[in-house]
């Protein structure tokens, strides 16, 4: 009786710890902590006058569009924030750079054409979401091959320590 | 009991050692560096206005000039990023200015990009700080900032006589390495003069050239 309730608090303890060890890539490896306006870092001014297009249709106007520029803004980093996309930010290079995205779609770029102008102006960086490619494909798999190996090690040492253990206890 | 020190001891080694291996690699990288993807490559190029002339007579040029990147291929130029509510940019302003003076013979040009700034603010700031050898270009709507990726003021790209960037300075510019790096090129890469004429300015050729 002792034995048993012994195991079992024992596979409890391990159950969740197993738990915690499993998901702490996981939670590593998903988005972006939100951590908006922490520091205003250089990006705000008064200068507000400064709009560059007049050509392309305002926002409202076009609500494809909008959606469009809404999704591509959602994943292009605030390069004078802190882990927000410019889609979120409202310092001034955020919505300036809003504007080029809107310019580059309402004249026919495709959403992975504005990506790939950002990321050759920026680098990899400027994505919030790492490309899975190369090296980043460890931060995709890694937590699989965790998760796997975490399971079978789980299966083998509760298989282990829930053996009949020989009564030869001192 | 003697097997479950000799097991926590191999544990902990095999747990700790690589996590702190993997952390005190950590330590010896900067997450607020950046590597720009420009180096090596041409320089993004651009169209912008004077609004600021510049002290220096063979810098000079006129408000409402018109600088075009592209007419300077042969030359090496330097780009900088500034604005009046940047601090650093006060660092760096005397001795970026002086180098331009030093290195305007040799044929560098340099152009300051005021970013996220109005023009009246930028134009009272270079008085304060007592003028600026080279002129002061507007970037509206910070397009020509994007196009360099940048992140933050100031911010110096130096662009070789190729065309390419040769280096990109973030922060205040100390004036030796501006030196040392505009020395290497000359040697490296010859005079800075524009491609194809004899002329040494060529402000105002043909919008159309064939940009070569």
């Amino acid at each position: 009786m002792i034995r048993r309730r012994a195991t079992r608090s024992r596979l409890t303890t391990i159950t969740l710890w197993a738990a915690v060890v499993l998901l702490a890539p996981w939670h590593g490896a998903g988005a972006q902590p939100a951590e908006p306006g922490v520091v205003g870092a250089t990006g705000n001014t008064a200068a507000g006058s400064l709009d560059g297009n007049t050509q392309t249709p305002l926002p409202g106007k076009d609500p494809v569009l909008d959606e469009r520029v809404k999704a591509v803004s959602k994943v292009l980093r605030c390069p004078v924030c802190q882990g927000e996309s410019i889609q979120d930010s409202p310092a001034d290079l955020a919505t300036q750079m809003k504007a080029l995205v809107r310019e580059q779609m309402a004249s026919g770029q495709s959403e992975e054409q504005v990506l790939d102008y950002f990321v050759a102006k920026y680098g990899q960086w400027i994505l919030l979401e790492p490309r899975a490619e190369g090296i980043n494909l460890l931060v995709y798999w890694l937590p699989v091959v965790f998760l796997v190996l975490g399971t079978g090690l789980i299966v083998v040492v509760v298989k282990k320590w829930t053996k009949p253990v020989p009564a030869t206890d001192v | 009991m003697a097997m479950n020190w000799k097991r926590a001891l191999l544990l902990t080694a095999g747990v700790g050692v690589p996590t702190i291996a993997l952390l005190s690699f950590g330590m010896t990288r900067d997450p607020r560096q950046i590597n720009s993807p420009l180096p090596g490559r041409d320089a993004p190029a651009f169209t912008r206005g004077v609004f600021a002339t510049g002290a220096d007579p063979m810098l000079r040029m006129e408000v409402g000039d018109t600088v075009r990147m592209a007419e300077h291929r042969g030359e090496i130029v330097v780009v900088n990023f500034w604005a009046s509510w940047c601090l650093e940019c006060r660092v760096e302003h005397e001795g970026l200015s002086m180098t331009a003076s030093e290195y305007a013979p040799d044929g560098v040009k340099f152009f300051g990009l005021l970013y996220n700034d109005k023009e009246e603010a930028g134009l009272r700031w270079l008085s304060q700080m007592g003028g600026q050898a080279y002129p002061a270009l507007s970037d509206p709507g910070a397009r020509v900032a994007i196009d360099y990726g940048l992140y933050g003021v100031p911010e110096t790209f130096v662009v070789d006589q190729r065309g390419q960037v040769a280096h990109k300075f973030v922060g205040a510019v100390n004036p030796a390495d501006m030196r040392v790096l505009l020395d290497s090129l000359l040697k490296a890469n010859g005079p800075s003069q524009p491609v194809g004429s004899d002329a040494p300015v060529s402000r105002t050729l043909p919008a159309g050239g064939d940009g070569s």
